[in-house]
C-alpha cells in the first residue's frame, strides 16, 4: 500500500503549530457576543411603561434561589409584568433573532452566495400562505390557539419540500435557487388572491406579515424552543464542514465530503428553525442577511466563529430592536419587521457596496 | 509498485463519451503528465480518478478499486485548474481544510493536524502569509496556498490540473519545480494534465497523449513529442528540438 506523503516535522514547526489555532481570538468574540445578548436581555426586562428598577428585578430573581433567604419586593402586578410579559417576549426575541441569523449564515454558506437569506427556498411565502389561509378561513380560532403558528410552520416547511422536489439536480445549486424563486412566486400569488378575496382580514394578515413579538408569552417560547434547539445544534455541529463547503461542491467532494447529503441536512435544519421562528413571530426581514455579514466584517469569515456569533448577535439585535418597536410610539407598537428593515436596509446597502471582500 | 492503475476507464457526460476505455498506470513516485488537444478528456481523466464524475471501468489506487469518498481523499489530493479561493479566508484556515479527510465528521483539528498544516505552510514559504486573506495574495502565492492545502491532505497521489495555467512563465516554472521537489521529498506520485508541451516533456517521467477520449500514445517525451504525432492530434505545425542538455523543446512554427 502506498504510504501517505509526509514531510519531516521540525521541532520549530511543532512549536509553531499551536499558533495556527486559527481562532485564538474567537473566545473574545464569543464573550463579546454573550455580553451583547445579556445586555439586550436586561434592557428588554427593564424598559417599559411601568418603571421597575433593575435592582428589584435581580432581587426578585434571586428570591427564587433556595437557601439565600432573599425576599422579592416586587408587587404581584410588577412581578407578572417582568416574568410573564417582558421576559418571555425578550427570550422569544433572542430565540427568533438567533435562529434567523444562524439560518441565514448557513444558507449563505450552503449556496455560496453572500446575498441569500433563510427565506430563499420559499419558507416565507409558504408560511405567509399558511397563515393567510388560517386567518381567512378560521378567524375565530386562529388567534387564540396554536393553529396560526402551526399553519405557518406547515406552510413554510411544505414550500421548501416542494422547492427541493422541483429543484433537486446534480447541476449545482442554481436550479434549486430558481425553484425557490418559482415556488415563492406561485405561493405569493395564491396568498395575495386569498387576501383579496377576504378583505375583512387584510389588517390581520398584514400585521402578521410585518412580524411581531407582540403576542409573545411563554407559550410561544415553548413552541419554538425544540425546533430552534435542534436546528441550532445541528448547524453548530457543522460549522467546520460549512467552511469546507465554501470551496464548492467538487473540491468539498474531493476532500471526502458527501456534499449532497450535507446540503439536504443543513437546509432541512435551517428551514426547521426558520419555519419555527416565522410561525411565532411572522416575517422579520433582513436579519438573516445583515447579522452574518456584520459578524464576517468584524470577526472573519470562518463559520466556526460566524455561526455562534450570529446566534448571539442576531438574538441580541432582535431583542434590542423589539425594545425600540414597543417604545418609539408607546403605547402603540411598531411592527418589528419595520424596525429591523429600517435599520437593516441602510446597513445592507453598505454591505452590497463592500461585498467583494466579504466571502460567503 | 503501481500507485495508480486505470483499467478500461470510460466516462460519459450528458450522453457524450468523454473518455473511451483508457488504460494506463502510474508507478509510485513517478510523474505522469496527460497531454492532448482541447476537449481530449484530460481534466475529465483527473476528475474520474478523484471520484468526481460517474465512470465505467476501474481506477485502482494502491491495489484498491472501491474506495469510499473519505478513504479516496486520504490517498488522492486534487489541485483543480481554477480552485475556489474564498477571498476572506486566511491562508492558515485554507491550508487546514486539507485535513478534512483525516478528521471525524464533527471533529476539530488536533495538535497533530496543526503541525502538519504548519509544516506544509513552512515548506511552501507561506508562514509569513499564514494570517493573510486569500483575496489579497498574488497569483503565485495563491498557487502555493493551494499546493500547501494539497500537501496537508497527506495523500500519496497528487493530481494537478493545468498547474501553470494562470501563472506567468517564471511563476509557472517555480510551481513545477516545487512540485518536483515535493515529489522527491515526500515521495509523492504525480498525475498532471498540461497544455504546455515543452514543460510537460521536461518535468514528467512519462507522457500520456489523449485525443477524443482515447490514449493515442504513451511513453517517454522522446516517444510522444514527435512532429508527426503533434501534427496529427493537435493539427499543429511544430519543430521538436533538443536543448544543450538534451531536453526536448517544442516550438510552434508558422505554416505558410
Amino acid at each position: 500500500m502506498a504510504k501517505a506523503a509526509e514531510l519531516p516535522l521540525t521541532d520549530a514547526a511543532r512549536a509553531d503549530a499551536r499558533r495556527l489555532r486559527v481562532h485564538g481570538s474567537s473566545w473574545l468574540w464569543v464573550g463579546g457576543g454573550v455580553a451583547f445578548a445579556l445586555a439586550a436581555l436586561l434592557t428588554g426586562i427593564v424598559v417599559g411603561p411601568a418603571p421597575i428598577g433593575i435592582g428589584a428585578i435581580v432581587e426578585s430573581a434571586a428570591s427564587n434561589i433556595p437557601f439565600l433567604g432573599l425576599h422579592s419586593h416586587l408587587s404581584a402586578s410588577d412581578s407578572a409584568i417582568v416574568w410573564q410579559l417582558r421576559l418571555p417576549r425578550v427570550v422569544l426575541g433572542l430565540l427568533v433573532g438567533a435562529m434567523l441569523s444562524c439560518a441565514g449564515a448557513t444558507y449563505q454558506g450552503v449556496f455560496r452566495n453572500p446575498l441569500v437569506d433563510p427565506y430563499l427556498l420559499g419558507v416565507a411565502a409558504g408560511a405567509g400562505l399558511g397563515a393567510t389561509l388560517m386567518i381567512a378561513y378560521a378567524p375565530g380560532q386562529a388567534f387564540n390557539g396554536d393553529l396560526l403558528p402551526l399553519a405557518a410552520f406547515a406552510g413554510g416547511c411544505g414550500a421548501v419540500v416542494i422547492t427541493y422536489a422541483i429543484g433537486r439536480s446534480s447541476r449545482g445549486t442554481a436550479t434549486l435557487v430558481l425553484a425557490g424563486v418559482t415556488v415563492t412566486a406561485f405561493l405569493t400569488a395564491i396568498q395575495t388572491f386569498v387576501q383579496q378575496q377576504h378583505t375583512d382580514t387584510l389588517q390581520a394578515v398584514y400585521s402578521w406579515i410585518l412580524g411581531s413579538l407582540d403576542t409573545a408569552g411563554w407559550h410561544d417560547v415553548l413552541l419554538l424552543l425544540p425546533y430552534a434547539g435542534v436546528s441550532a445544534v445541528v448547524l453548530l455541529l457543522h460549522r467546520r464542514v460549512l467552511d469546507v463547503m465554501t470551496l464548492g461542491d467538487e473540491e468539498a467532494t474531493a476532500l471526502g465530503l458527501n456534499v449532497g447529503r450535507i446540503r439536504v441536512l443543513l437546509v432541512a435544519a435551517a428551514t426547521l428553525g426558520t419555519a419555527g421562528a416565522v410561525a411565532v413571530s411572522g416575517l422579520i426581514g433582513f436579519l438573516g442577511i445583515i447579522v452574518p455579514h456584520f459578524v464576517r466584517l468584524v470577526a472573519g469569515s470562518s463559520y466556526r466563529i460566524v455561526l455562534p456569533l450570529s446566534i448571539l448577535v442576531g438574538g441580541g439585535f432582535l431583542a434590542f430592536t423589539d425594545v425600540l418597536a414597543r417604545t418609539i410610539l408607546s403605547p402603540a407598537e411598531l411592527p418589528i419587521g419595520v424596525v429591523t428593515a429600517f435599520f437593516g436596509a441602510p446597513f445592507f446597502a453598505v454591505v452590497l457596496r463592500t461585498a467583494r471582500g466579504v466571502g460567503p | 509498485m503501481t500507485a495508480l492503475a486505470l483499467r478500461s476507464l470510460s466516462v460519459r457526460l450528458d450522453g457524450s463519451l468523454i473518455l473511451d476505455s483508457v488504460d494506463g498506470c502510474v508507478e509510485a513516485g513517478e510523474w505522469v503528465t496527460v497531454i492532448g488537444p482541447n476537449g481530449a478528456g484530460k481534466s475529465t481523466l483527473l476528475r474520474a480518478v478523484a471520484g468526481l464524475v460517474p465512470r465505467l471501468g476501474a481506477v485502482e489506487i494502491a491495489g484498491h478499486t472501491e474506495l469510499g469518498r473519505r478513504e479516496l481523499a486520504r490517498r488522492v489530493a486534487l489541485v483543480p485548474q481554477s480552485p475556489a479561493l474564498p477571498p476572506a479566508m486566511t491562508v492558515a484556515e485554507y491550508v487546514l481544510l486539507g485535513r478534512t479527510p483525516h478528521l471525524g465528521y464533527f471533529a476539530r483539528e488536533g495538535l497533530h493536524d496543526l503541525e502538519i498544516a504548519d509544516a506544509a505552510l513552512a515548506r511552501l514559504d507561506l508562514v509569513e502569509l499564514a494570517g493573510r486573506r486569500l483575496g489579497t495574495l498574488s497569483g503565485g502565492e495563491q498557487q502555493r496556498a493551494v499546493l500547501a492545502r494539497a500537501l496537508a491532505q497527506q495523500a500519496p497521489i497528487l493530481l494537478l490540473d493545468e498547474p501553470t495555467n494562470a501563472l506567468d512563465v517564471g511563476r509557472g516554472q517555480q510551481a513545477l519545480e516545487l512540485v518536483d521537489a515535493l515529489r522527491r521529498e515526500a515521495g509523492l506520485t504525480v498525475l498532471a494534465a498540461m497544455h504546455d508541451l515543452t514543460l510537460a516533456g521536461q518535468y514528467a517521467d512519462r507522457l500520456l497523449l489523449l485525443d477524443r477520449g482515447r490514449v493515442v500514445a504513451a511513453g517517454g517525451a522522446d516517444d510522444v513529442l514527435t512532429d508527426e504525432l503533434i501534427r496529427r492530434h493537435y493539427g499543429a505545425s511544430v519543430r521538436v528540438l533538443h536543448d544543450e542538455d538534451g531536453r526536448l523543446v517544442v516550438v510552434p512554427t508558422r505554416r505558410s
